[in-house]
């Protein structure tokens, strides 16, 4: 889909900030609110915007005892399908939140919230392993998340100028 | 014993320097809690981690010795490949660029380096507060000229003309400008040019700003039609690659001019520090693309901000460049002193009075937006508030 300039502004800021108010986002691309409002909508409808997220911190909230695991999984692709099959019926399964297509050591890239190490372990050994198509799976845990699309966990971002400067 | 009254050792030219206007508001501002500052001159990114690392890097390699006197070969290299590349302005890196202690340095270098006693610089107001200052430490007269707001603070050949004598011997042009935000076209730059010529005058142009502009392409004063040979063309790493604590600056301008700044910088400076080279060549390399997420961010907090005061009553002309807002404050009655003061004091806005740059700029304050869009939509709240009670 061919977007506009002020289309692509758009999906910038939104991107940066779902939650802007649309008075300040038609000043900032300079069109009117209603204008805005039009091109938003088009482009939630048209799934450009798939979706408003909010990224979270849970470490920061107390009793939330969530584990993401990233698994690399080797699989034997089926004729006509590839791959396209077997990641299917893996990101089917609501604990992956995510599946990549890899080039290198292993082919898919799955990651997995769970409540806990156990949970994940069994998902991994109980679903995920069994699946036909899959030869091997290698289970990584993360311990602590640093950068996460973009964004830095628990950065110092106070402002250090002084007041007044020329 | 009777006690003498004890002489002054400080230069009877110091002594009459007035101090910088920003710096009661700075005093002011810094003893309160919870200020929303709009009055900062500088971008509100931190310097890119490439830049960063690429310094770091250099201390880690063990260069830590003075570079030649006019900067790494290397760096001036890069910024004459950048003149070019930018705004079309050829330097021979040898000859021709200086790498400085930021432009601040570079604008005292040239001052320095053309003036003779009594000689006469033209400094176009509103301006940045270092202009009038510099021309007077130099041993030279500050012949000031005005640019009003309901002509968008643009400088005309007449304004030029009417003020020029026998003794002219500069004029200093700064676009994007500070603190009007006021970009000189193409054509005003070659209408200006002409009368430069044709009084033999030279330009010192501060540059500074030329990464940040918004709506039209950049025209650099050296990139007239004639020009080239009598522009000092003074720029930085501060405000386009948000390097404002390095220091790092460069003067480009013809072979005889350049080498008489660098024998003042030699004996003055010796070299620029040597980690900041290196980050500032890591800058040139490779800091293109954050340049550009820079001009559009700071590009729509412009548009958001100036309509926002256009909304709330203090009129505001659309500024090209820079990241400075300068709207009107002729409708509460207030002087741009008084308003300031009592914007800081009631609603905890930081904004620099206008007259501190000049008697042209009275009427005005200067108002930056290099700040979150959080901080700008509260300040907008606050000022409005403000302007009610008035």
């Amino acid at each position: 889909m061919k977007l506009s300039e002020k289309e692509v502004e758009i999906i910038e800021i939104l991107e940066k900030d779902a939650r802007i108010p649309m008075e300040t986002l038609a000043k900032m691309v300079e069109l009117t609110v209603e204008e805005t409002e039009a091109i938003v909508k088009k482009l939630e409808e048209t799934k450009v915007i798939v979706q408003y997220a909010a990224l979270v911190d849970w470490r920061k909230v107390d009793g939330h005892e969530g584990v993401t695991a990233m698994i690399d999984v080797k699989v034997t692709p089926k004729r006509g399908v590839g791959f396209d099959e077997v990641a299917e019926r893996i990101y089917r399964f609501p604990e992956v939140k995510s599946v990549y297509l890899m080039s290198g050591a292993y082919d898919l890239s799955v990651v997995i919230e769970g409540r806990s190490m156990s949970e994940v372990a069994q998902f991994v050994s109980e679903k995920l392993s069994t699946l036909d198509s899959v030869i091997s799976t290698t289970t990584h845990f993360i311990l602590k998340k640093y950068k996460h699309d973009g964004t830095v966990f628990d950065q110092g971002d106070q402002d250090r100028r002084i007041v007044v400067a020329p | 014993m009777k006690q003498q009254v004890k002489k002054s050792y400080v230069s009877e030219t110091v002594a009459r320097l007035k101090p910088s206007g920003i710096r009661r508001f700075f005093d002011l501002a810094s003893s309160m809690e919870g200020v929303i500052s709009l009055g900062v001159g500088e971008p509100d990114f931190v310097t890119s981690w490439n830049i960063r690392e690429a310094s770091i890097l250099s201390l880690e390699q063990g260069y830590t010795s003075y570079t030649a006197n006019a900067g790494l070969l290397e760096l001036r290299q890069e910024i004459a490949a950048y003149l070019m590349r930018k705004f079309r302005v050829e330097y021979n890196p040898e000859t021709e660029i200086l790498v400085t202690v930021g432009a601040s340095e570079a604008l005292d270098l040239a001052m320095r380096a053309i003036i003779n006693p009594g000689d006469e610089v033209i400094v176009v107001q509103p301006s940045f507060v270092a202009y009038e200052p510099l021309v007077t430490l130099a041993g030279g007269t500050p012949v000031l000229v005005e640019t009003h707001g309901d002509d968008h603070f643009k400088l005309r050949p007449e304004h030029i003309e009417q003020v020029i004598t026998e003794r002219t011997k500069a004029l200093i042009i700064c676009s994007p400008n500070n603190p009007t935000g006021t970009v000189l076209q193409k054509e005003e730059l070659e209408a200006i040019g002409r009368i430069v010529k044709k009084y033999d005058l030279l330009v010192v142009a501060d540059e500074i700003y030329a990464e940040l502009t918004y709506d039209d392409e950049y025209t650099s004063v050296a990139a007239v039609d004639g020009m080239w040979e009598r522009t000092i063309l003074i720029s930085g790493f501060s405000k386009g690659f948000a390097m404002t604590g390095w220091r790092l600056g460069f003067a480009a301008a013809p072979k005889e001019i350049l080498q008489a700044m660098l024998k003042i910088h030699q004996y003055a400076m010796m070299c620029a520090p040597t980690m900041v080279q290196y980050g500032a060549l890591e800058a040139l390399r490779s800091g293109e693309q954050d340049v550009e997420y820079m001009r559009k961010s700071y590009r729509r907090r412009r548009n958001y901000f100036v309509q926002s005061l256009n909304e709330i009553g203090l009129h505001c002309h659309m500024p090209g460049g820079a990241f400075y807002a300068f709207p009107s404050i002729q409708s509460t009655g207030l002087t741009s002193e008084q308003f300031a003061e009592r914007l800081l004091i009631e609603e905890k806005v930081a904004v620099v009075p206008g007259s501190v740059f000049g008697s042209s700029g009275e009427g005005y304050i200067r108002c930056s937006y290099a700040s979150s869009l959080e901080q700008l939509q509260e300040a907008i709240k606050r000022m409005k508030r403000f302007l009610e009670r008035l």
